[in-house]
């Protein structure tokens, strides 16, 4: 998902035999549902688990507003443009609410901010993927938030505080996102076969991608599993992939788009959709770097971050001399 | 390199006429910018008329080994709720 395949550090998912009696009155807790919080006392992998999945998150909402920044100059409307622009600040915040939990746990902001840059901690393979018109921007927030959305409503739930209340926020702004995302998706569908023609070709390269988000299947998993355990993980990726494609489908259905799969079709028996294989490989690849513009996002980030650091550090000298003329005059 | 600006705690109040409530934090170099931040930050939709911004690092909060000292003594005080006071039914308004 946005935190996609998070390395809890553990080989195996601790017996309860091994723990020392701290771990196990945390573990009795998190099993009771009594919310952790920033100074309680914690084992240091759910400490780290928790940085480093809390960042990814954050990461990942601060680089998707990449590829559709791209598109803010071009959107077709005054009021596709304000909405876009509005969007795209609120993903901005999202990262911030994010930061700012992680920061609860220990970890600074600059610290993060330098994971990411050394390519030490990862954000969504999914904005590894270019915008090429605009109907990308009406799928992303219909396909890319909707499954944002299907992830992040059970993280409000999770066991940590200060991650659980952020979750709750970002989740009562995304079906703002998922809804005008559909809304440009259904004025391009009613519109000339070429605006339509436009959506489909859209709908092609962002369905399987978007599949991709939740991750690689996990029952194998030992971090999937440790995570379960600790309550920051509450459903399993194939389980949050099937409720997605299940929702998604009959929408694609009203728009008159085709899902590009052969092998989708309802199965009666089981009650959900049947899909076709995902390219794994791919999305190793784009884990990996590999992705078509892994290197620009990153580029474009480090740059924004460097070419800033006059502003912040002239903002801080400033309000620096303010407050010593301040303690002079008093 | 530079050194990282502040954090701040950010309180603000609802619509609601409810007490300032914390929302969360943010950076910023002084309480002018973390207000302005702020607004930006976690008012995006009217979810504020009033917010209070103070250095994270000027909180001090009770820590959870406290508990028990802080908060057990009021556990047996049943006294202080109006349940613990049984009314007869022909009474009312009370
Ligand atoms: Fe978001
Ligand atoms: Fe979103």
């Amino acid at each position: 998902m946005y935190a996609q395949m998070v390395d809890t550090g553990v080989s195996k998912v601790q017996d309860v035999a091994q723990m020392t009696p701290e771990e196990r009155a945390f573990q009795d807790r998190i099993d009771a549902d009594v919310k952790v919080e920033p100074k309680d006392w914690m084992p240091e992998a759910y400490r780290r688990t928790l940085i480093r999945q809390i960042q990814q998150h954050a990461h990942s909402e601060i680089v998707g507003m990449l590829p559709e920044g791209n598109w803010i100059t071009r959107a077709p409307s005054l009021q596709r443009k304000a909405t876009l622009m509005a969007k795209v600040q609120d993903e901005g915040g999202h990262g911030l609410y994010l930061y700012c939990a992680a920061e609860t746990l220990g970890v600074s902001r600059d610290a993060m901010i330098a994971d990411l840059h050394a390519g030490r901690v990862k954000y969504s393979s999914i904005f590894n993927y270019p915008t090429l018109t605009w109907a990308d921007i009406g799928t992303i927030g219909w396909l890319v938030d909707g499954a944002a959305i299907m992830n992040q409503i059970p993280l409000c739930r999770c066991s940590y505080g200060p991650y659980a209340r952020a979750m709750i926020r970002v989740c009562k702004e995304e079906s703002f996102h998922q809804r005008q995302g559909y809304d440009i998706m259904l004025a391009l569908c009613r519109g000339t076969p070429e605006q339509k023609a436009m959506a489909q070709d859209a709908l092609n390269r962002w369905w399987w991608p978007s599949l991709m988000m939740f991750g690689p299947p996990d029952a194998a998993s030992v971090h999937s599993a440790q995570s379960a355990r600790w309550k920051i993980k509450l459903l399993s990726n194939d389980e949050l992939r099937q409720r997605f494609v299940d929702q998604t489908v009959p929408q694609a259905d009203y728009l008159g788009l085709a899902v590009p799969d052969d092998r989708l079709a309802w199965n009666a028996e089981r009650g959900h959709y049947d899909f076709g294989e995902i390219d794994w490989q791919e999305f190793h690849e784009v884990i990996k770097g590999n992705g078509p513009c892994n290197r620009e996002r990153m580029q474009t980030r480090i740059k924004a971050w460097e070419d800033g650091a006059w502003v912040r550090e002239a903002a801080l000298a400033h309000a620096e001399k303010h407050a010593a003329r301040e303690r002079h005059a008093a | 390199m530079s050194s990282e600006w502040p954090l701040w705690e950010i309180f603000i109040r609802s619509q609601h006429g409810l007490a300032h409530k914390h929302v969360g934090s943010l950076h910023a170099v002084d309480a002018q910018m973390a207000i302005r931040n702020a607004r930006d930050v976690y008012t995006r939709r009217n979810e504020g008329i009033s917010i209070w911004v103070a250095r994270s690092a000027d909180i001090h909060a009770s820590s959870p080994g406290d508990k028990d000292a802080l908060f057990e003594p009021s556990n047996d005080k049943v006294y202080r709720h109006p349940t613990f006071f049984p009314m007869p039914d022909e009474v009312k308004h009370i």
